[in-house]
């Protein structure tokens, strides 16, 4: 099978030795798997922070925390799963090994940057999650840091921000280095409309994550300065303008949620057509609608902010805005189903994943749409309902692409194969755990249960009762499946070269790939 | 550090690309601030008036055309070293760290008199102006201080080159570095460029 | 990869254009000084731009260089207009 003797990637010996051959590595596939390892480990933290909340909300009044620990525990949660999670989460895992591949590169353009980048996420993410151990109270702001109280709480918000600053930088290069990576290194003969689509929505996210990320790192700036130097930016008491502080903070924020799933559209637009042994259904329309959403998508932001007091003008701008950014999301959905049309399809587990995505990204993307109309906003906003909407797009969306991802792509990066059976468990335990807890939360917010409260009045009692069950089921899925795929990269089957029978250029070299993945760059036709 | 050899290649228009996408995160960064000014200058009109007359209109304006002399000279600097004028380009990015130090020093002396008088954020003689004026004076020292920043890594980045044009490292054929210093140079300058009107030029 | 050609630009261009930044900001100057209240500062914003256009032209080569990176620049700035603008539908009306 092996077209070469090149050691493999993993086997690859270097110039550092153990664990240096790792953390100094400016290998595309070990940064990758650098990443992989760290934000595993920041999900099942973040990911038992959130078991913990949902245990709380079993019964009303106390049940195993006060509020004040409530406050940090969520707050926690925020800013792990969001900073250090679900924004680098695929781009950083799945794009730092498989970008290179799939345009045909040995490396991505700038490879001490992008094991710079990871350095700088670790530091980042040391930095936040040490406010956790200092003296003083663990931040409770949430992981927005909506001023004034952000520079007003006596809890160590300082360590967080700036760490939330330092994620930045590192979010940054990873933008930046894409980006060139795909203009100058792809391989000869790939045209921009031969390029294939995960590769597309990572262009799409690298570009949001170069233009929006500087907004947040000097907001946020602007936040320790008003904590140190009292400048007064964002306090009113000094003439400044909380809202401001609002807008500056979803202007980055809100394209945020686009850098999380638009590389999920892109992992999704790669296994489908693996799958439905069809080509991809209007490839131009999936391109377009990429580059749509990620230039309308830094124009809605104000749509969090509905209740927040803006004028009249700006409320029917951004929900006008948000329902346009509907469309080509919609366009994606209308495309994978084509793909699926008429296709001979082949169910396993990465396939379930897929179709998975798509129902709960559609439920997701729909509850959007009704948060998105200004008059059921108002009554919608702040309660369990948008927590749901959420969790359906970001971890219904991105989490779901992600484990489709890894499961497509495990026997490349490892050269072994998952056990089947216990994937395809874990996946419909976790996707039944899934639903029975975030479903139940859109009835809650429509009986207008808010959301950041540890307790809550007795008539929501029976339906929390049903969402905190469904956490525990979720996680015992979470923990069948990351235990398999533990003992899989360890001690799985060996994995042939293209085992789904896949067209694009990552199953033309051996698994797993040597250190430079072409012997010879392929020319494309 | 080199591991495998595509970390050999050199791409003069790669690595220019990756200079201007660094350029547009700087400028969408020095851009969320000037939200915050159209903003607070929007909803403080008079007072911002009334404090940018505290500001020398003089010493902004010297400052400005000793950043634009220096803009003019590190692009000279990159024309002589295609030229093969190897000293040339040594004695202009010596004109450009010199205007740059220069800049810095004034910085010094106007922020160090403003000091002097209670105008920085958190005292009390700020705080009896009122509002728009603290505010003014929060931006102006947020804003060119960050500025100032800058500069400083501009005078680092400016110093390696000469080095590097020095011992050769720099040359007719591969002058990239030197091409996205002087990038990065010109972004400084355009910075000053808008924040010199909107704090000096306002009164 | 196509690293051939680069364009010399000549010190007298760069000398000229140095001249038309000096003139231009020492204008500027004289126009707020003079008391046209707010209209002085849309001259001395716009004057700016003007300032800003000749700086990414010419110093940083956008003239001369592959017109993405000028098509690029324009995007960036037009990304940048409309959020301010849509910034100001908050506070304006």
């Amino acid at each position: 099978m092996d077209k070469s003797n090149l050691p493999n990637y993993l086997e690859h010996k270097g110039k550092y030795k153990g664990i240096f051959a790792w953390i100094f590595s400016t290998d595309h596939k070990r940064i990758g798997l650098l990443y992989l390892y760290a934000i595993m480990a920041f999900f099942v933290v973040a990911a038992i922070l959130g078991l913990l909340m949902k245990f709380e909300l079993i019964a009303p009044g106390k049940t195993i925390m006060e509020a004040k620990a409530y406050n940090a525990v969520f707050t926690l949660h925020g800013i792990t799963m969001i900073f250090l999670v679900v924004v680098p989460g695929i781009p950083a895992i799945l794009g730092n090994f498989f970008l290179p591949i799939l345009i045909g590169a040995k490396d991505v353009f700038y490879p001490k940057l992008n094991l710079l980048s990871w350095w700088l996420y670790m530091l980042g993410a040391v930095i936040a999650l040490s406010s956790q151990f200092m003296n003083g109270a663990s931040p409770d702001t949430g992981w927005t840091f909506y001023a004034p109280y952000s520079f007003q709480t006596q809890s160590n918000v300082l360590p967080a921000l700036i760490g939330a600053f330092i994620l930045g930088f590192s979010s940054i290069l990873t933008g930046l280095n894409f980006i060139v990576t795909m203009h100058r290194l792809r391989a000869p003969g790939m045209k921009w409309m031969k390029m294939p689509l995960f590769p597309w929505t990572l262009y799409g996210t690298s570009w949001i994550q170069l233009l929006a990320t500087p907004v947040v790192g000097i907001t946020l700036l602007m936040v320790v300065a008003e904590k140190v130097l009292s400048i007064g930016f964002f306090d009113p008491a000094l003439g400044g303008d909380p809202i401001l502080y609002q807008h500056l903070f979803w202007i980055y924020s809100h394209p945020a949620v686009y850098i999380m799933i638009l590389p999920a559209m892109g992992v999704i637009s790669e296994v489908i057509p693996a799958f439905a042994k069809k080509k991809i259904f209007g490839y131009n329309a999936i391109v377009l609608s990429t580059m749509l959403i990620a230039f309308v998508g830094y124009f809605v932001w104000g749509h969090h902010m509905f209740t927040a007091g803006m004028s009249e003008t700006s409320l029917f701008a951004f929900s006008f805005l948000t329902f346009i950014v509907a469309i080509p999301s919609a366009i994606k959905i209308f495309n994978w189903l084509a793909t699926l049309y008429k296709g001979s399809i082949m169910l396993r587990t990465p396939m379930y994943w897929a179709v998975s995505f798509l129902f709960v990204f559609m439920i997701g993307g729909l509850t959007g749409m009704v948060l998105g109309a200004l008059s059921t906003n108002v009554h919608l906003h702040d309660t369990a309902f948008v927590v749901a909407h959420f969790h359906f797009i970001v971890f219904g969306g991105l989490g779901f692409a992600f484990f489709a991802g890894i499961h497509y792509w495990f026997p490349k990066i490892f050269g072994k194969m998952y056990d089947e059976a216990w994937a395809n468990t874990g996946w419909i335990i976790f996707f039944m755990g899934f639903l029975t807890l975030y479903f139940p939360m859109f009835l809650l917010g429509i009986q207008g249960m808010p959301r950041r409260y540890y307790d809550y009045v007795p008539e929501f009692h029976f339906t929390n009762i049903i969402s905190s069950f469904g956490a525990f089921i979720m996680i015992a899925g979470l923990t069948v499946i990351l235990i398999n795929l533990f003992k899989s990269a360890k001690r799985g089957e060996k994995a042939e070269m293209n085992p789904w029978g896949g067209k694009s250029l990552e199953w033309t070299i051996p698994s797993p790939p040597p250190l430079e993945n072409f012997e010879d760059i392929p020319e494309i036709k | 550090m080199t591991e495998h050899s595509v970390h050999d290649h050199y791409d003069h228009e790669g690595s220019k690309l990756g200079m201007w996408l660094f350029i547009f995160t700087e400028l969408l960064f020095f851009g969320g601030l000037f939200i915050v000014y159209a903003v607070m200058r929007y909803k403080n009109e008079t007072a911002f008036a009334l404090a940018g007359e505290g500001l020398d209109v003089f010493i902004g304006t010297f400052n400005t055309i000793i950043l634009l002399v220096s803009s003019a000279t590190i692009a000279m600097s990159i024309s002589s070293i295609q030229m093969k004028k190897k000293n040339l380009t040594v004695v202009l990015l010596g004109i450009t760290l010199v205007l740059a130090i220069v800049f810095l020093i004034n910085k010094y002396y106007e922020w160090g008199a403003k000091i002097e008088h209670g105008l920085f954020p958190g005292t009390e003689t700020l705080h009896q102006f009122g509002h728009g004026e603290t505010l003014f004076f929060g931006l102006y020292y947020f804003m060119t201080g960050l500025h100032a920043l800058h500069i400083i890594i501009g005078v680092v980045l400016i110093a390696v080159m000469m080095v590097k044009v020095h011992k050769g490292k720099i040359h007719e054929d591969r002058f990239v570095q030197l091409e996205n210093t002087g990038l990065y140079w010109h972004l400084v300058d355009i910075i000053w460029i808008f924040l010199f009107p909107l704090f000096y030029l306002i009164a | 990869m196509e690293n051939s050609e680069h364009k010399i630009v000549s010190f007298k261009t760069y000398g000229l254009v140095l001249l038309a930044l000096i003139v231009l900001t020492l204008f500027s100057v004289y126009i707020t000084q003079l008391d046209f209240g707010n209209l002085g500062i849309v001259v001395a914003l716009s004057i700016a731009g003007l300032k800003s256009v000749l700086v990414f032209s010419i110093f940083m080569h956008l003239l001369y260089d592959k017109k993405m990176y000028a098509l690029m620049v324009v995007g960036v700035l037009v990304v940048m207009t409309i959020v301010l603008i849509i910034t100001f539908l908050d506070y304006g009306y």
